[in-house]
């Protein structure tokens, strides 16, 4: 089983979002940078495979020189090898699907993993998006997966449930929350992540479709009430959702 | 230059789903704006004749692709039904809801196409004939104003964002396209859809949300949110401590590595906010916090905040909401 896994690089959860005056995304000069959440989840899901089918697990990520930390984080949890595909541009959408479509089609690999969103854009896009490139099947948002030699069985989230569907590899799969726990990268696996091969390539001059205007804060709520009197306000809370608020 | 402006309708189990009203209502505004025409395309199986019902909308023509082949969702056959409907029509606009099936669906469309799309979005306007849309990025901390030269103009609505109007009715032909999915390949197909254990409205198509935090202690205290949210007719959320704690299932979560969502009330109960909680709530119409801790950073953001003991509080807040609706 060949498994190619992309990644992003990503501000952390955590992150204050700090928007220069006039800018047209974050200022990043405090921000932690990580491997995208979601993406862990795909990379333990690679591995859990390579655990039961053996094979080897391949790193791909686009973005510029910093993005190569996050390949090394996923080579230290154990993947075998990394692809960084260097660019400095700010993307989302359909060109960052073919710039990594564009790197992993020479792979050949039998499945492809990715997190189901970067939680920086929060696009959803690269996915499927891939699975359309490649002419391959996919299924997103996915919270459990059975892959045998073959093909494989996965659960995605949908409202109220959950879909199960069959597919034939290879395959696109996009990582949810709940698919599995990632492990983290011990010592040893740090140190050896060190010296796995990593190809760095140029990503070629394909234009970004997308053009930001402005980036803002979302508008400040308007200041509420605070009742200090514990559950005796709970009368006049509930006078003012319904006459104030009319939200009941 | 086309002549339409074209909308998604969402099938499942044979029946429309409410974001397909969202859909038309954006899509008929952009269409009244830009002397287009506004067109649905529904792809399904066994549907078509509930269709004329978008004609409240002022949608004059539906097109649907009905066929035994579509009764389950399939990425590969539902992405090949809309692309025929859009190269046929050529809309120069076309707008689907950032839902489940949204979301799967047209990142694939617009690769088809070699089109970008704008996801996830929460506003939308008119320039020079192309759509300026916001979408909110980082869970919500930012939001940016994009827009793309794409001849097609693709969209996704965050749901419940839109609210759905009708329109001077009119009259509205349902066009059945003969469109056959036999001749897809399909290598991804549903085998089974696994219903919610409570059957109970989702997170992010819900009126009204009662979540719980740390502060309720233990999962079976749960119990006394679930009367709260039947008393005021809600659905039960959860923070991360709570689901990574395994009290609740991933399902209920809400914020950053959970649902986005965007009720009418949003209570939270002992949910201190810690900032990626906030970024998946804080866009909620109204939001009432308890929390015994006055300092709690949930406080900043709600409408309505009362400092105590949820375990004195959330029955009280039950009892009164029984006496008030009925």
């Amino acid at each position: 089983m060949k498994t190619v896994v992309c990644v992003k690089q990503v501000p952390d959860s955590e992150t204050k979002v700090v928007i220069p005056e006039g800018g047209l995304w974050i200022d990043d000069s405090n921000v932690n940078y990580v491997l995208n959440p979601y993406d862990e989840y795909a990379v333990e899901e690679a591995l859990r495979i390579q655990e039961k089918l053996g094979g080897e697990i391949i790193i791909v990520s686009a973005g510029p020189g910093r993005a190569a930390t996050a390949i090394r984080n996923a080579l230290a949890m154990g993947a075998n090898s990394g692809v960084h595909i260097k660019d400095d541009n700010l993307r989302m959408g359909l060109s960052v699907a073919k710039i990594l479509a564009e790197a992993i089609k020479p792979l050949e690999p039998d499945l492809i993993l990715l997190g189901k969103q970067a939680i920086d854009d929060d696009n959803l896009q690269v996915g499927p998006m891939i699975a359309e490139l490649l002419n391959l099947p996919s299924v997103s948002v996915v919270s459990k997966l059975e892959i045998t030699e073959n093909g494989g069985t996965a659960e995605r989230d949908i409202e109220g449930g959950k879909e199960v569907m069959e597919f034939s590899l290879p395959a696109v799969i996009t990582a949810q929350k709940g698919l599995n726990e990632p492990r983290y990268a011990s010592l040893k696996g740090i140190m050896m992540a060190k010296k796995k091969p990593m190809v760095e390539k140029q990503a070629s001059d394909i234009p970004g479709g997308i053009t930001i205007t402005k980036m803002e804060y979302p508008p400040k709520r308007q200041e509420g009430k605070t009742f200090k009197n514990g559950v005796e306000a709970v009368p006049e809370v509930v006078r003012l959702l319904r006459e104030e608020a009319k939200a009941i | 230059m086309s002549d339409y402006a074209a909308f998604f309708i969402e099938i499942r189990d044979g029946k429309i789903r409410n974001v397909s009203y969202e859909t038309a209502t954006v899509a008929r505004n952009l269409a009244k704006e830009s002397g287009l025409i506004p067109i649905g395309i529904a792809v399904g199986s066994g549907f078509s004749t509930d269709l004329d019902i978008f004609g409240k909308y002022g949608i004059p023509e539906v097109v649907a692709v009905d066929h035994a082949g579509f009764s389950d969702y399939s990425p590969e056959a539902y992405t090949a039904a809309v692309v025929d409907f859009i190269k046929k029509y050529n809309p120069s606009f076309f707008i689907m809801s950032a839902s489940a099936m949204g979301k799967d669906l047209s990142p694939r469309i617009a690769a088809r196409l070699d089109t970008e799309l704008i996801s996830d979005i929460i506003d939308i306007k008119l320039v020079d004939g192309k759509i300026e849309a916001v979408k909110p990025v980082f869970a919500g901390k930012a939001r940016i104003t994009i827009s793309t030269n794409s001849p097609i103009q693709f969209v996704t609505l965050r749901p419940k964002v839109f609210l759905p109007s009708e329109d001077s009715a009119t009259s509205c032909t349902v066009t059945a396209s003969d469109f056959d999915p036999s001749s897809v390949e399909v290598r991804a197909r549903i085998k089974e859809v696994i219903k919610g254990t409570s059957g109970k409205v989702d997170l992010t198509e819900a009126d009204i949300i009662v979540s719980g935090g740390r502060g309720l202690q233990d999962t079976k205290n749960f119990d006394i949110l679930e009367k709260l949210a039947e008393a005021v007719g809600g659905v039960v959320g959860a923070s991360r401590a709570v689901v990574d704690a395994g009290w609740r299932p991933h399902a209920d979560q809400v914020g950053q590595t959970g649902k986005t969502v965007t009720p009418g009330l949003y209570i939270a109960i002992g949910i201190s906010g810690a900032i990626q909680h906030l970024a998946g709530m804080s866009s909620s119409k109204c939001i009432v916090a308890v929390n015994k801790d006055p300092d709690a950073p949930i406080f900043t953001i709600a409408d309505y905040g009362i400092v105590g003991d949820l375990f004195e509080i959330v029955p009280a807040l039950t009892e009164e909401f029984n006496k008030v609706i009925r």
